[in-house]
């Protein structure tokens, strides 16, 4: 690798094509380790923009409970220096159980984190009420998981791109093609790099069509301020063993409350749905079920719905590597829904391997390798 | 003449009176506190501005585009 | 499906103003069910506003009257468009419900709002609109014996400080921005509109002062007084109020989601009234800014189109000819002057839900990323008032506005779902 004084022909030591909050976190973390970066987006809507937020540790599989673990916790270690408007708080996720099933999955979900060291704590139903008295009566329970938090993606991205200005150069621009460590611009103009860092989201796979990525829309609405409504994270255990299994348009019930006293709600899920537009049906299908969880939200006055769309591989764990067929292209996509959790830890797998240094977590589950095998493609 | 409750404070109005008109003749003459504490009034008068929203016997609502009901419950607190 | 709890009309109009109630009058006679919505608590719209404090002409009572008469036709007040709920069916809420209106043909005669533009001091408790302080008079507010400045341009202002002088005010001010040559010559003009030229010279007033505008609203909790520019020279008068109207902006939200062409921030129509959407059609001042007697001829030509009178619609083209006359030279003198673009000082609140300042927002280079950095038109009004003023000030378009359309309950909003669920 470069340094400063010997670019020759280089744009910088890393081109970063993307500043959501993944392209800011790798562009950041490779600043940290003394390279110059150049960080190019066209400032398109994209997936940090659209997101909740959520810092919240999922553990589906492994890897994602060790991604979404390092993750959190590296996001908390920031939080003394995260600036105000990035409104980061570390408010907690309460799981909850509807029903027997769900409370054994909270029960599986308790083993698991805790055996993986994370502070959490099962709720009865009693306990639950009294933790969060807006939700509706004759919930079985729930999993608090205490490390979980919250975070305004936008401003963090801004923070992180600005935080080095020494070493983390910003250009608006268009990428039209990447070869490698090859950058070719709408303009036309050529820009390369050692390493060139493929961090665009859903729109990775315009300049690289062999990725593995589908887009899940997903669509938000937001309240107008109130008072302190709920403390945490509330989110259905549903979401993991009915709500959004398959592949169906589905809804979860998932509400937040912002420093502001806004109530965030979400979610919703659709495949292969490629319109911005907000869906009249599906939005109203959300709302519904975040009804039925807190009743109290009827009364209140929703202001803004919008949708996003989150970029997902076929296993759910994110791309973090060199490209196998392209080298000098590196990948950081595919983070579905949990590109603000995971962006701490996706920056430092790539640096570590950037840079040969050993990295804080096993790699393999993350390498692009397992989609993108050894023969080219056509 | 009906009377209604502006923060706990009666009111009595004459039939036909918005309840934006109420709030600007009782108390401060506010509607809200913005979000970095400056005292708000209604400023459209038609429905676009949001200054006036205030809680209506629960309900957030438009003080301009709402009438005066008898004992009705204002409150301007956000 | 919950179609069976959607209401259905063959025609429904949006907006109970002139135009609205012209529009409704026009088609009933051919006996189609008809529906009116308008948010506000009574029907007549900004003009012909309604209350306690409100002198309704005898025009609009009489139209008033007429729609009560026809059993095809009712009247939804306090009642808002929420959001669309697919091809041609609207959602909707009042006070107590949110329900689902489909519809065959549809009118949009949304009206117009003021621009507000910022200023210091433009928030202090007692600065409001211009059209604003007439609309808050006639629903109640009493003013006598109150000091007013009514500041910013065109007759609106005139009005303003009739209706407040009719209620007992001490108008001190009333500061229009054009200059004398400007309106003289619309004054001038108005012999070819003689119920025009009448109504300009009852609203003329002693305080009225042309090239003259707001600097500056003065004062520490509420408003102390208003520093304005009159030519070269600065005045400082003490006031209770200052109503503020710096001309009018067409409401072309629904029109812009439902996908009508909307250009010059007006809804684009052809002779017949009828939007770039089949179906669609708009009338008054949603379509450009052109006073009631324009509003009215075109809600009687959507309304009679609407239900396929053509020739009779035909009939009314010259009419609208005439009007759209005055509207133009009425646009022409009351141009808005460059210099009120840049009233407001770095630390004026541009933002007012938010409380986002001037400096905060300059650098940003769209809205958007405005938007997403400082919060600035994600509060309730939706951007309503800073996105209209950004879009004056550094020329940033609005994006297209997403439901809700205004804020609205939760409950209403889940009627939009389609499923089995209650």
């Amino acid at each position: 690798m470069t340094n400063a004084a010997t670019l020759q022909g280089h744009a910088a030591d890393v081109i970063v094509i993307g500043g959501g909050i993944v392209g800011a976190a790798c562009a950041d973390e490779l600043a940290s380790q003394g390279l110059q970066v150049l960080v190019v987006d066209c400032q398109r809507p994209a997936a940090t923009a659209a997101g909740m937020g959520h810092l919240v540790v999922l553990d589906h599989s492994a890897a994602e409970l060790a991604l979404g673990e390092y993750s959190v916790r590296a996001w908390r270690e920031l939080a003394p220096q995260i600036p105000n408007d990035c409104a980061m708080r570390t408010n907690g996720t309460l799981w909850l159980a509807c029903n027997e099933e769900e409370m054994a999955e909270a029960e599986r979900k308790h083993a698991a984190l805790s055996e993986y060291g994370l502070a959490c704590e099962l709720l009865s139903g009693a306990e639950l009420a009294n933790a969060e008295p807006s939700l509706r009566s004759g919930l079985l329970g729930a999993l608090k998981v205490s490390g979980d938090g919250i975070l305004y993606a936008p401003n963090a991205a801004r923070w992180l791109l600005q935080r080095q200005s020494s070493r983390v150069a910003q250009r608006q621009a268009e990428v039209a093609e990447v070869q490698g460590n090859r950058v070719r611009l709408a303009t036309g103009e050529w820009l390369q790099a050692p390493a060139v860092v493929l961090a665009s989201g859903i729109y990775a796979r315009e300049l690289c069509p062999d990725l593995p990525l589908q887009a899940k829309k997903g669509h938000l609405l937001i309240t107008d301020r109130y008072p302190a409504q709920i403390t945490h994270t509330l989110v259905e255990l549903g979401y993991v063993t009915s709500a959004h299994k398959g592949n169906g348009p589905s809804v979860a019930f998932n509400v937040q409350q912002r420093p502001t006293g806004q109530l965030f709600i979400g979610s919703s899920r659709q495949f292969d749905n490629h319109n911005p537009d907000v869906d009249a049906a599906m939005l109203g299908r959300m709302l519904r079920r975040a009804m039925d969880f807190l009743p109290g939200l009827g009364e209140m006055n929703g202001i803004r719905s919008w949708t996003g769309f989150r970029s997902a591989s076929p296993d759910g764990q994110p791309l973090i590597g060199e490209h196998p067929h392209q080298p000098g292209l590196w990948l950081a996509v595919g983070h579905e829904g949990l590109g603000v959790t995971t962006a701490t830890g996706t920056a430092r797998l790539l640096a570590a391997q950037m840079l040969r240094t050993p990295p804080p977590l096993d790699l393999e589950p993350y390498l692009p390798q397992r989609f993108i095998g050894a023969r080219a493609h056509a | 003449m009906p009377e209604l409750s502006i923060d706990g404070q009666p009111f009595r109005f004459a039939q036909g009176t918005t309840v934006a008109a109420a709030l600007m003749s009782s108390g401060d003459r506010c509607s809200r506190t913005s979000v970095s504490g400056q005292r708000r009034a209604p400023l459209c008068g038609m429905g676009i501005c949001q200054e006036c929203r205030v809680s209506i016997d629960g309900l957030r609502r438009l003080a301009c585009q709402t009438i005066c009901r008898d004992g009705m419950q204002v409150e301007t607190q956000p | 499906m919950t179609l069976k709890e959607t209401d259905h009309v063959e025609l429904l109009i949006i907006g109970a103003g002139p135009a609205g109630m012209a529009a409704a009058l026009a088609a009933a006679p051919r006996g189609l069910s008809i529906a009116i919505l308008d948010d506000n608590p009574l029907p007549g719209g900004q003009i012909w506003r309604d209350g306690p404090h409100a002198q309704v002409p005898k025009q609009a009572q009489d139209m008033r009257r007429q729609l009560q008469r026809l059993s095809n036709v009712r009247l939804h007040s306090g009642c808002k468009v929420v959001a669309l709920a697919g091809p041609k069916r609207l959602l909707l809420e009042d006070a107590e419900r949110g329900w689902l209106l489909s519809y065959n043909r549809l009118i949009l005669c949304t009206g117009a709002r003021e621009l507000l533009l910022p200023f210091p001091g433009w928030t202090l408790p007692g600065v409001t609109g211009a059209g604003g302080l007439q609309a808050l008079i006639k629903g109640g507010l009493p003013v006598a014996d109150e000091r007013i400045v009514i500041a910013g341009t065109g007759p609106l202002l005139l009005a303003s400080s009739a209706t407040a002088q009719k209620h007992g005010a001490e108008v001190v001010r009333v500061a229009e921005q054009a200059p004398l040559s400007a309106v003289a010559g619309f004054a001038a003009g108005l012999w070819r509109w003689p119920n025009k030229a009448i109504q300009a010279i009852t609203l003329a007033s002693a305080a009225y002062r042309t090239s003259a505008h707001v600097l500056a609203a003065l004062g520490t909790d509420r408003l102390e007084g208003v520093r304005v520019q009159v030519g070269d020279k600065v005045e400082e008068l003490a006031c209770e109020r200052l109503a503020c109207g710096f001309s009018l902006v067409p409401n072309t939200e629904i029109a812009r989601a439902l996908g009508c062409t909307v250009r010059n921030q007006a809804i684009v129509v052809d002779e017949w009234q009828a939007t770039s959407l089949a179906d669609h059609y708009a009338a008054g001042e949603s379509t450009g800014f052109g006073g009631s007697e324009l509003a009215l001829v075109e809600g009687r030509i959507a309304g009679l189109v609407a239900v396929g009178e053509r020739d009779k619609a035909r009939g009314l083209w010259a009419e609208r000819q005439r009007w759209q006359g005055f509207a133009d030279r009425l646009n022409k003198a009351f141009s808005l002057n460059p210099a009120l673009k840049n009233l407001a000082a770095p630390e004026t609140v541009v933002c007012r839900c938010e409380d986002v300042r001037y400096a905060d927002l300059a650098d940003h280079g769209s809205w958007t990323r405005a938007k997403l950095a400082t919060r600035c038109g994600m509060g309730a009004c939706q951007g309503r008032i800073c996105g209209t003023a950004a879009q004056t000030l550094f020329g940033w378009d609005p994006p297209l506005l997403r439901p809700p359309f205004s804020p609205a309950r939760i409950s209403t909003l889940a009627c939009l779902d389609e499923g089995d669920s209650v």
